[in-house]
């Protein structure tokens, strides 16, 4: 048995799992939070980017049973208890940055990380804080965008 | 082939059994506005549960809107900017609107795969003529209320107005009444003039947005179902191999995993359904896990022995004399070259790709009572349905599809072995199952885009004047007879048709990798060998490349006489010029820094990009700024247009600069990211998209604007350094970004 916090909620996992089993899995096949994607395995696109104590990581290479105890943040847990979405999540919306929107989850929850730590981002942060998230359709533009829109709209000072 | 359908048989199908193209119906108060049943006649009672998948569009009494998107949506923007032309001609408040995928049933809804960029050409008339027969019937349901004469009626933002008394109804209000409105001839309604168009041509966001930043369950590979088990596939890593045995019993002893065996189906097409073992097991990673610890001995004796780098040695020895088929001949090529003031020689080649979407391939299939339900990420839906059915023995309508939102496509879906590999695997595992692909399945067992070798030749004029164009195209071939489908030079393509001595061949290498449709076919890997070398004459003929260009298209007619559509010299020159102006074109760079210019005409767009970049001591380059002028013909959605402009350049950035598939011995050696790279936002450019005015037809953006950045980037890498690259990818000559 595991638990597991998640989004600020404690899951318990019943199912016998291997030691192995990376967190993203446990995530969409025994949590049912499939918003955090499959999208390599490896470490290599950052679609299944999650938050550990608020920190990015990618949730296919950590084991779950090492996470017992911290914070997980998934992109189901970033809007606000009762459904406000995160500026991010608006900005998003408002710049039209989905194209076929796989990997959109893991660009959010990288960017979140990032303006977190800077409120004001330059594009070399963003360049440098996204640079683990892939896209295949080719958002960037518009992610560069909506990420500068978010941080303005949060009134973020450079820092 | 009954993937695509024409407009004709569209309105054929519609039309067949009641006169009109929508019917109305009542649902639970909601009014149903729908093609006409088998039966033909619009009552209420049949407008039950069941006939839900006939609807188009429904208005519920509240005012609440709701289009169904017949296409499927693979990041294209169809389920946004088809909606958008349906809420055109009715008039619809699009604040009100709410789009769903329908149903797959193309018994209704008509051509439902994605390809080609031809869901808007092959769509529009009847999603318009769909939205104009709801407006009508909105309209009689408010004049028959008012007892007024219908012409006196208007319609704006889902209201009626009766002008003359200032009278308003809604379309919530109107919806019951709509809904015993008999269904007008659709093909009789007037359509809107272009320069009336309201939402047409505006910036619409992705009717899906919501949903994707909020994580929402939506995609094939999100599918759960009750019960449902997990499978992985371990398939020949060289083709032609097949299973001579595994360690079966001892992978089945694995936790979770319940059922291993080796996959045969005698029916299934052996292109389709590779030689693998399969994992059942309860949950991916176990399926994953327990399919990494098989070990199997493959049989290799008829194993293929499809090699890169020979293919590469046998295209240079090849490139020494023509090619054995004669493809075209014009004029007098020995002629022109020997009387030529200059001529010149370039050996091009461009290496075979992989379409990696983000979203692995898979399918969740669920064979029961003698039905088989699938949820897929397919692009080529018509016909992969019909061939599941085949292949299970079942009846079409025994196999019930869904289409879920699809992360990417690029082609790789228009192939359907992975349902075929699901398919097969719920009949044996008699409960739903849900087949995923690792990345490095997805990226080892592509359809793959062929490389392609060009030795052309072209002679000028005293006057700088392109006079003769011969290219040896060595190409691949799976029966030793002909090129492999993608794998083909086309003799309408710019300059060919414009030239009076054109010689071309070809050579035909023997291949056994799959291949199939990338964006923007064929002419992802032409563009690059055909516009480098018009760049590599313009610059010998100390021409500029645009003045070139253009001079080459002469006057505004199709280039090929008699084929409206061919190659447009007029849209051709528009787009050119467009891209030159904002571009900046001609104005003195820093050292180092260059402007390439390319054209390609595919899949009905006219497109030149300007690619501006800077290349430092090391060959790093850097993207400053791309120019694409388009002419797709009318604009549904400028925000999609956007889109596929940005989309389409920074896909060719990845192909130019680093990706590459090859194989030896018969298996491709890439298989993640890692080694199969994509572009980084930190190498994303500026991108301005920027589009000729047009009333033609609308036309899809989706492929068009992919073919010239390869060879607008090496044109201007040229203007930077002097450095002619003709090897793809860039990566091979030291280039990075």
């Amino acid at each position: 048995m595991l638990r597991l916090k998640v989004n600020g909620t404690e899951r318990v996992i019943d199912t016998e799992l291997d030691a192995s089993t990376p967190l993203l899995w446990v995530l969409r096949d025994e949590l049912g939070l499939r918003g955090t994607k499959f999208g390599c395995g490896g470490g290599f696109c950052g679609a299944c980017t999650v938050h550990i104590n608020g920190e990015p990581a990618r949730a296919c290479q950590l084991r779950a049973v090492d996470l017992a105890g911290v914070d997980i943040t998934t992109i189901e847990g970033l809007a606000a208890q009762g459904g406000t979405l995160h500026p991010l999540q608006q900005a998003w919306i408002d710049h039209d940055v989905p194209q076929c929107g796989y990997c959109q989850a893991g660009q959010l929850m990288s960017a979140a990380a990032l303006l977190k730590k800077k409120t004001k981002p330059s594009d070399a942060d963003i360049d440098s804080a996204m640079a683990g998230n892939l896209c295949r359709c080719g958002t960037y533009q518009r992610i560069r965008a909506a990420i500068h829109a978010a941080a303005s709209k949060m009134g973020g000072k450079r820092s | 082939m009954s993937g695509i359908h024409t407009r004709r048989d569209f309105l054929r199908t519609s039309t067949a059994a009641g006169g009109g193209l929508l019917l109305a119906g009542t649902l639970g108060g909601q009014v149903l506005l729908a093609q006409t049943t088998p039966a033909g006649a619009p009552t209420a009672g049949a407008a039950t549960e069941s006939l839900s998948p006939l609807v188009f569009v429904k208005i519920e009494p509240n005012g609440a809107i709701r289009i169904y998107s017949a296409r499927a949506e693979i990041g294209q923007g169809i389920k946004t900017s088809s909606a958008m032309t349906v809420a055109e001609e009715m008039d619809a408040d699009w604040s009100r609107v709410t789009v769903e995928q329908s149903p797959v049933d193309n018994t209704i809804y008509g051509a439902q795969t994605v390809g080609g960029s031809r869901s808007t050409p092959a769509s529009w008339d009847a999603l318009r003529r769909c939205g104009a027969a709801a407006r009508a019937m909105l309209i009689t349901a408010a004049a028959r209320v008012w007892q007024v004469n219908e012409n006196e009626c208007t319609t704006e933002r889902s209201v009626v107005t009766h002008w003359p008394s200032r009278r308003t109804l809604s379309y919530g209000e109107l919806a019951v009444r709509a809904a015993a409105v008999p269904v007008p001839d659709a093909t009789r309604l007037p359509l809107k003039n272009s320069r009336d168009y309201k939402l047409i041509g505006t910036r619409v966001a992705n009717v899906d947005n919501r949903k994707i930043v909020t994580g929402e369950p939506q995609y094939g590979m999100d599918v759960q179902l009750p019960g449902m088990r997990y499978a992985a596939l371990a398939r020949a890593p060289r083709r032609g191999a097949t299973v001579q045995s595994a360690n079966i019993d001892t992978v089945k002893r694995m936790p979770g995993v319940s059922d291993v065996f080796i996959v045969t189906d005698a029916a299934a097409d052996a292109n389709e359904l590779l030689p693998s073992v399969a994992v059942i097991a309860n949950s991916t990673w176990n399926a994953f896990r327990a399919r990494d610890a098989l070990q199997i001995q493959w049989d290799e004796t008829r194993a293929a022995g499809d090699s890169w780098s020979s293919y590469e040695k046998q295209a240079r020895e090849l490139s020494q004399r023509e090619g054995a088929q004669v493809v075209r001949q014009s004029g007098d090529v020995a002629g022109a070259f020997s009387s030529a003031a200059r001529t010149l020689e370039g050996f091009y080649s461009y290496p075979f790709l992989s379409h990696a979407p983000l979203e692995p391939q898979n399918t969740t299939a669920w064979f029961r009572d003698g039905m088989l339900e699938m949820w897929c990420p397919v692009q080529m839906v018509d016909r992969a349905r019909p061939a599941i059915a085949k292949l299970m023995g079942l009846s079409l309508e025994k196999v019930v599809v869904h289409l879920p939102r699809i992360g990417g496509g690029f082609g790789r879906r228009l192939s359907w072995d992975y349902m075929v590999e699901a398919a097969v695997l719920s009949k044996r595992v008699q409960g739903p199952v849900k087949l995923v692909w690792s990345r490095e399945d997805d990226i080892r067992f592509d359809y793959y885009r062929p490389g392609g070798f060009h030795a052309l030749k072209g002679a000028l004029d005293a006057k700088g004047r392109l006079t003769a164009w011969q290219d040896h195209f060595i190409t691949f071939s799976a029966d030793g007879k002909t090129p492999v489908g993608v794998g083909v030079i086309d003799t309408a393509d710019f300059p060919i048709p414009v030239l009076e001595n054109t010689r071309l061949t070809q050579s035909l290498l023997p291949l056994a990798t799959r291949t199939g449709a990338f964006r923007a076919p064929r002419s992802n890997g032409l563009a690059f060998p055909i516009q480098c070398f018009l760049h590599e004459m313009s610059a010998a003929a100390g021409r500029d490349h645009v003045e070139f260009l253009l001079d080459l298209f002469g006057a505004p007619r199709p280039i090929v006489a008699g084929n409206a559509n061919s190659t447009h010299a007029g849209r051709a020159a528009a787009v050119i010029r467009l891209a030159a102006q904002k571009a900046g074109w001609g104005r003195k760079l820093a050292p180092g820094r260059g402007m390439g210019m390319a054209f390609y005409y595919s899949h009905s767009g006219h497109v030149a990009e300007v690619v501006d970049v800077s290349v430092s001591k090391d060959k790093k380059l850097t993207v400053h700024r791309v120019v694409v002028a388009a002419d797709i013909g009318l604009i549904v959605n400028r925000l999609g247009f956007e889109q596929q402009a940005q989309g389409a350049v920074m896909d060719g950035l990845s192909i130019a600069l680093g990706q590459r598939i090859t194989m030896e011995r018969g298996a491709v050696e890439q298989s993640n990211f890692g080694d199969y790279p994509l572009m980084r936002i930190s190498a994303a450019p500026k991108v301005e998209a920027y589009s000729v005015d047009s009333d033609s037809p609308p036309t899809g953006f989706g492929e068009p604007a992919l073919p010239p950045l390869a060879p607008a980037l090496c044109n201007a890498i040229f203007a930077a350094t002097g450095e002619r690259v003709r090897t793809l990818p860039l990566s091979l000559s030291g280039y990075h970004a």
